[in-house]
């Protein structure tokens, strides 16, 4: 096996005993099977399926975007689309808080760019202890399949900085498919999320960042 | 003796055309339709997400939660809208035919929510709805152990016979009269769920569960094909 292919629930991707069962696989007998649907791809003999659609999996480390859903004795809870609520202590938030007005720094409806530093039994918790994190105030708000966003990114960076040069904007890709745009004119915004919503409805065609390329010089004023 | 069928099909020929279609629903998280003959079934799939109410969250492993409708125009006469006590009772069935190959354990507090509506019925709807839900929860992205596809056998008088339609199923009641038994069968050739009401020997039940085998890997190859299509 040697490119990509998609894989079905059930479908034997490989036999043989030296491969190894990655994510979205499973070992039977001295076959790999997959259990989910989507690309099946072997990379040093371990072989592992990327899903193809399906709602937004947290994993620890992703960047995220979320609102505000409700605020606690010592937190706030944060709504990210997925299953379990998410989490963000008071302790995760580089500044000082007054525990008595935690509004101030995040209020109601606030949407808030964080990280995921911790999954567990019990939900996500959420730190926006590092740089580009934090309450977002001005500028748009675009909502993008999550399965998408890492042709929206590119291969480390290319596609994101490619959209960033070419429309001035400010822009942050969270994982869970929401992406924040901020430019000085609402034009410029309104280009960027015209740019991005081209990628993910052709996020299929090869060579994505040549025909972006060519998609900025036809569009751009 | 030996029962002809009316419309000209061999005894263990299914219906056609059978048509299976992937991503119908965008809203949803998964989706697929699933027509045999003139039954169409459509299953939408949402989550996993949080269980509500929340007396009903079980916290040791997720739930699945399928709901079948039939559509009021889906058949000739109207039938009325809402649940009924029929419905009610495929929802279960369609559950506990799917659960054997659904991988939710890791999903604690959580439900995976499977709305099956069939917009079109013709007999066998709720194994067009196993069909359509199993090809909606891969879609979806939720681990399986295995696919399911499901197809009713029949006996009609002393025959048997695969994939009744509506005539066969209620209308016929020659000699012995009609029996239906859907089976649902995992590809590696698993029973997962098989329901039967009427009076059949051993022998012939076992030709049934036979017969049935066989058309469920009929029935897969036009689920992984659509799937397939799909990702491409």
């Amino acid at each position: 096996m040697t490119d990509r292919k998609i894989v079905i629930p059930g479908e034997v991707i490989a036999t043989g005993d030296d491969y190894l069962p990655g994510e979205g696989t499973e070992k039977r007998k001295n076959e790999i099977v997959a259990i989910k649907f989507g690309l099946a791809e072997e990379f040093n003999k371990l072989i592992k399926v990327i899903p193809l659609s399906g709602s937004y999996q947290p994993r620890r480390g992703n960047t995220v975007i979320g609102k505000v859903d409700n605020i606690t004795f010592n937190g706030w809870v944060i709504d990210l689309g997925t299953a379990s609520s998410a989490f963000l202590p008071v302790s995760e938030v580089p500044k000082y808080v007054n525990r008595n007005d935690l509004e101030e720094v995040l209020d109601f409806g606030d949407m808030v760019v964080a990280q995921i530093f911790e999954i567990n039994k019990r939900g996500i918790d959420l730190t926006i202890r590092s740089r580009g994190l934090g309450r977002l105030d001005q500028g748009i708000i675009i909502k993008v399949n999550p399965h998408k966003v890492p042709r929206v990114i590119g291969k480390e960076g290319s596609m994101i900085s490619l959209i960033k040069d070419n429309t001035g904007c400010k822009i942050t890709v969270g994982q869970n498919g929401l992406i924040w745009i901020s430019g000085d004119k609402i034009e410029d915004e309104l280009f960027a999320k015209k740019a991005i919503l081209y990628i993910v409805e052709n996020s299929i065609i090869s060579g994505l960042t040549d025909e972006m390329n060519n998609w900025f010089k036809e569009n751009s004023k | 003796m030996t029962y002809k069928r009316k419309d000209g099909r061999k005894n263990d020929e299914l219906r056609g055309p059978i048509v299976a279609k992937v991503g119908v629903v965008p809203n949803a998280d998964g989706s697929a339709m699933f027509q045999i003959g003139k039954t169409i079934a459509i299953a939408a799939v949402y989550g996993p997400k949080k269980m509500h109410p929340q007396h009903s969250q079980n916290p040791e492993k997720g739930t699945l939660r399928c709901t079948y409708n039939m559509n009021s125009f889906s058949v000739e006469d109207r039938i009325r809208p809402g649940p009924s006590r029929r419905s009610t009772e495929i929802s279960k069935i369609t559950e506990w035919a799917i659960e054997p190959v659904l991988m939710i354990e890791e999903y604690a507090n959580q439900v995976v929510d499977v709305h099956i509506n069939i917009i079109q019925a013709d007999a066998g709807t709720r194994c067009a709805g196993i069909n359509a839900a199993a090809m909606a929860l891969a879609h979806a992205g939720i681990p399986m152990k295995d696919m399911v596809s499901s197809v009713s056998v029949g006996k009609i008088d002393k025959t048997i016979v695969l994939d009744l339609d509506k005539f066969e199923d209620s209308e016929f009641e020659d000699g012995e009269g009609s029996t239906d038994i859907p089976i649902t069968f995992t590809h590696e050739g698993k029973l997962t769920h098989i329901q039967l009401d009427g009076k059949i020997s051993p022998e012939q039940l076992k030709e049934a569960i036979e017969m049935g085998k066989k058309s469920c890997d009929e029935i897969y190859e036009v689920q992984k094909k659509a799937l397939k299509e799909i990702g491409k």
